[in-house]
């Protein structure tokens, strides 16, 4: 099953997505570009509002009105999905990148059983018939560790505790075995008990079937346990990208410096946690030049005047003056 | 307050107002901007009807029969006269008619709303406050009320009414228990509004500080669930009165309302319908037309209010 | 599950008895039972023995309770105004008042339904737009005027259906319908137009804001990103969800057929129980106004209680009476 393609599953290249208001335009995303490799899972993190979820809602095609997609495109496996007819784009979800959301209590529908649910997703996106479909929902569940699978699958979503939802939600993301997911916020509605057993059981299931992951979360310290790479999110661009260790080890961004530090450590190196002061700013108002400025304890001129790019530093990327060999203060220690 | 001494606001209040979202949502709906004025128009028609009215349809005096069924806008074949609206068989101008009914419906919707407006949020406050067996009563009676429909409610107070007032008194009895009538019929929805208010503010820290301080809670909460409640009593009010306009003339059409001596809309449509038949439509058609128009456009505004105050509804 | 039930049947029962209560207060204390029975100049014998019959002397509890148990064995007294029992003028017009009710609560229920859930997917197109904006018109058209309008057009202008009356009936046993004859079925057409208009548009614009609020639900989103196609989400995930809090409250909606029957019965001149009730309530027949409000309360608590059990059936939530959670 694994690809020895050495493309990537996915691309995305300078995506902004905008929300119409009276007030005028907010862009919840400003020109954010990344890729992720065949089978790697890329972390992503940052505030609530940084614009990690609309990434994600982005690039599965399901942002609501007033929001659009304003410029950019989307590749999956080479293939542009951006611009896709709606049709189209309905037989990509589910078949080709799958979702999980965040509250597993509101993601099933609460009037049909799961087994209904599961069939349904699975007979829209293969030829099975009705018995076989019923089969492979019981394998599945079976996968995602419920226990007999044959019994549980004709119970209603209420029937569950929070984490077998989430694991009955994680079946029905891989149904048509995609091989993409984008997990938003997975264990954020769950008990802090089982959240590590459900980001181990989706980093063990993707593994198997060579599926990549793009996985939303807050929690820094999810990330530095399942990602390969990360990406730090502020004010709806990217910060930094970059390989896990390496972020977090020794960030670049002021930013991430600041989001790395708030991460208590149980070695204890750190005494106290760092605290960035001020906090981000609203989508309509974001300053001119770098986003952060107004918070950054390294600032200078050119951050007022000039939105910094993304620049290749060692194995990653960051979005920062300070690492412009060209600009004038050189690389800040 | 004089011009010099208001605080010099940059914006200026009027603007401010002007610039509000709300002042936004209101501009930006022609259908509600043209329902409201529509309905000032008719409410102020119907205040100043006696400054209005080209004659007093409820002076015996003034009428001729030889005025009787006039068309609209044609000279009366005996008397020349001309009626703006037509006249009746009694020779009424339909027109006055039609300003004073309104008056007579819009006073009696008007009362009824402030009359249930006051019961309902009354109950709901002593509900939400008192608690326990008090508020299982109040809020059992108001369910049965809700599910029980006005019109129903409406003319079981009539007849109970009708059955307690000496005939001799009921004629000039009528406006008020119609209005105790509709009132009664429509409280329970301010009261289960309110309730729910007061029983989030109840439960707010500052109601016990207020107390431990030695303060009453009653004025404290007061002054905090009012504000609260204020935009869903609003929009309450404004949709029953279309209601209570509405009931107030299907019980007159019923018979069961304002006497033939004081017409409401309700009364002149009910004349109106035995010329159905005869080919006298105008008798007919114009006090429908107002009371649709009115109810209308009432609902309309309603039903912008409480989008507005309610963006998530949208 | 049968805790569930058996409670809706309790608060049924409660409900009646409060019912009961006004109406016997309405019975006992709107004007002098006695006099109203016998008139102004019956001898002050006539009367003692008239209020010795009818009990009036006891305790008020042990009256009520009477009351009560006549009423449940379906005697209500006799007609102040008629002179005959209210119950044989009752059962003589129950049909009539059933067949258009009845029929008025389908006609509403189902193309309320059909037209909401038009109105909801259809959220920006125009034809979506004008279903809108004509039920607000409904909204604001009295129930009597709708009645009018009909009469003008279809009776007058169009003479194509009669304006007032049943038609032709037919009895079955005890039973007379109008729905085994030409006659009868043509002037049940505009009474039951006007009297479901407005429960129309009231349930549509119920399902149509149901609708849109379950559409922007997390369990809609899912299903979207898992691909299913829109229709089927629209059909089979958000319908049956819309449809839940709707039966509850158009179920309570339906009870109002039957009071607003009133006004279309006075309309159209149909011998139903609401144009016997507004001629009770012009004489205050407070007898027949006891009874018609004990009625209509039934019908009330027979309509909750059918509700409680679809709602049972929908709900897989209220099915499962012990939560079987997961291990």
């Amino acid at each position: 099953m694994p690809h020895e393609d050495t493309a990537p599953i996915l691309s995305v290249r300078d995506l902004t997505v905008e929300f119409v208001t009276r007030r005028g335009t907010l862009r919840a995303l400003d020109r954010i570009s990344f890729d992720v490799a065949r089978g790697e899972v890329l972390g992503v993190v940052g505030e609530s509002g940084a614009g990690k979820s609309v990434t994600g809602s982005a690039i599965i095609g399901l942002i609501d009105p007033p929001g659009r997609i304003a410029g950019g495109e989307v590749r999956l496996a080479g293939e542009r999905i951006d611009n896709l007819p709606p049709e189209a784009m309905r037989k990509v979800r589910g078949k080709r990148i799958g979702m999980i959301f965040q509250d597993p209590l509101t993601s099933l529908n609460p009037l049909y059983r799961i087994s209904e649910q599961l069939i349904e997703t699975i007979r829209v996106h293969t030829d099975l018939d009705a018995a076989q479909a019923r089969a492979r929902a019981i394998a599945l569940l079976d996968e995602v560790g419920i226990p007999a699978p044959e019994k549980r699958i004709d119970s209603y979503p209420h029937e569950f505790s929070g984490g077998m939802r989430q694991r009955v939600v994680i079946a029905l993301a891989l149904c048509a075995e995609p091989e993409f997911i984008i997990a938003d916020e997975p264990t954020t509605a769950l008990d802090v008990s089982v959240q590590a057993q459900i980001i181990a059981l989706i980093k063990s299931l993707c593994r198997e079937r060579g599926t990549s992951v793009m996985l939303v979360t807050h929690d820094m310290g999810v990330i530095a346990e399942t990602a390969d790479r990360v990406a730090v999110m502020y004010a709806g661009r990217i910060a930094e990208i970059g390989p896990v260790r390496d972020v977090v080890k020794e960030p670049l961004h002021p930013y991430a410096k600041g989001l790395m530090g708030a991460i208590p450590s149980l070695e204890g190196e750190t005494p106290r946690l760092v605290q960035i002061p001020g906090s981000m700013p609203r989508l309509s108002a974001i300053p001119q030049g770098c986003a952060f400025n107004p918070r950054c304890s390294q600032v200078y001129a050119r951050c007022h005047v000039e939105r910094p790019e993304l620049i290749a530093v060692g194995s990653r990327k960051v979005a920062c003056h300070l690492y412009d060999t060209r600009s004038k203060s050189g690389v800040a220690a | 307050m004089t011009v010099a001494s208001t605080p010099p606001n940059p914006p200026g209040r009027l603007a401010r107002i002007w610039d509000s979202d709300i002042a936004w949502s209101f501009r930006s709906s022609p259908v509600t901007v043209v329902a409201t004025v529509l309905a000032l128009l008719l409410v102020a028609a119907a205040v100043a009807a006696p400054l209005i009215a080209p004659y007093d349809p409820f002076d015996p005096a003034s009428l001729d029969l030889s005025d009787g069924f006039s068309r609209p806008m044609v000279p009366n074949e005996i008397t020349g006269k001309v009626f703006w609206l037509g006249s009746d068989s009694q020779g009424r101008d339909i027109f006055s008619a039609i300003l004073y009914g309104s008056r007579v419906s819009l006073l009696v919707g008007a009362a009824s709303v402030l009359f249930s407006l006051v019961i309902g949020v009354g109950l709901g406050l002593v509900a939400g406050y008192v608690g326990g067996r008090t508020e299982a009563l109040i809020m059992r009676v108001a369910d049965v009320q809700l599910s029980f429909p006005a019109i129903l409610v409406a003319l079981l107070v009539f007849g109970v009414a009708r059955g307690l007032i000496p005939p001799a008194q009921q004629e000039q009895m009528t406006l008020l228990v119609l209005v105790v009538a509709i009132g009664l019929s429509n409280w329970a929805q301010y009261a289960r509004t309110v309730r729910g208010s007061t029983l989030v503010e109840k439960n707010k820290v500052y109601v016990d500080a207020a107390r431990l301080i030695g303060l009453r809670a009653w004025p404290v909460m007061l002054k905090h669930v009012l504000p609260n409640v204020a935009g869903p009593v609003l929009v309450i009010a404004t949709i029953n009165l279309a209601l209570a306009v509405i009931e107030e003339a299907t019980l007159s059409f019923l018979g069961v309302g304002m006497p033939p001596t004081q017409p409401s809309l309700g009364t002149l449509i009910r004349f109106g319908q035995q010329y159905l038949f005869s080919g006298e439509w105008w008798i007919l058609l114009f006090p429908s037309l107002v009371l649709v128009l009115l109810a209308l456009s009432i609902n309309l505004f309603g039903d912008w209010l409480r989008d507005a105050l309610n963006p998530k509804l949208r | 599950m049968l805790a569930y039930i058996l409670r809706s049947l309790m608060q049924g029962i409660v409900v009646m008895l409060a019912v009961a209560f006004i109406a016997f207060s309405m019975f006992r204390f709107v004007g002098d039972p006695v006099v109203n029975m016998l008139g102004q100049e019956a001898t002050l014998q006539d009367r003692a023995e008239l209020t010795e019959r009818l009990g009036l002397n006891d305790p008020v509890p042990l009256q009520f309770a009477r009351f009560v148990a006549d009423a449940a064995q379906g005697d209500f007294g006799i007609s102040y105004r008629q002179g005959r029992k209210v119950s044989s003028l009752i059962l003589e017009r129950l049909p009539a008042t059933v067949e258009l009710a009845v029929l008025s609560a389908i006609f509403a229920f189902v193309t309320g339904i059909a037209l909401g859930v038009y109105a909801a997917i259809r959220r920006d197109g125009w034809i979506a737009n004008l279903v809108m904006a004509l039920s607000l018109i409904g909204v604001s058209l009295p129930t009597f005027l709708i009645g009018i309008g009909l009469i003008y057009i279809f009776a007058v202008e169009l003479r194509w259906l009669p304006s007032f009356g049943r038609g032709d009936t037919v009895a079955v046993g005890w039973w007379t319908t109008g729905l085994l004859t030409t006659s009868g079925l043509k002037s049940l057409v505009m009474p039951v137009l006007t009297l479901g208009f407005l429960q129309l548009t009231l349930i549509m614009r119920l399902v149509r804001s149901e609708m849109l609020e379950v559409m922007r639900a997390d369990f809609i989103r899912f299903a979207r990103a898992r691909g299913i196609p829109e229709r089927r989400i629209e059909f089979r995930h958000a319908l049956r969800n819309t449809l839940i809090p709707v039966i509850t409250i158009a179920g309570v909606q339906l009870g109002g057929v039957i009071a607003f029957a009133i006004v279309t019965e006075t309309v159209f001149q149909w011998p139903g129980l609401g144009a016997l009730f507004v001629n009770a309530v012009q004489f205050v027949d407070v007898p027949v106004m006891s009874a018609y409000l004990l009625f209509v309360a039934f019908v009330f608590v027979l309509t909750s209680l059918l509700v409680d059990l679809v709602y049972v059936a929908l709900d897989p939530r209220l099915r499962s009476g012990n939560p079987a959670m997961a291990k």
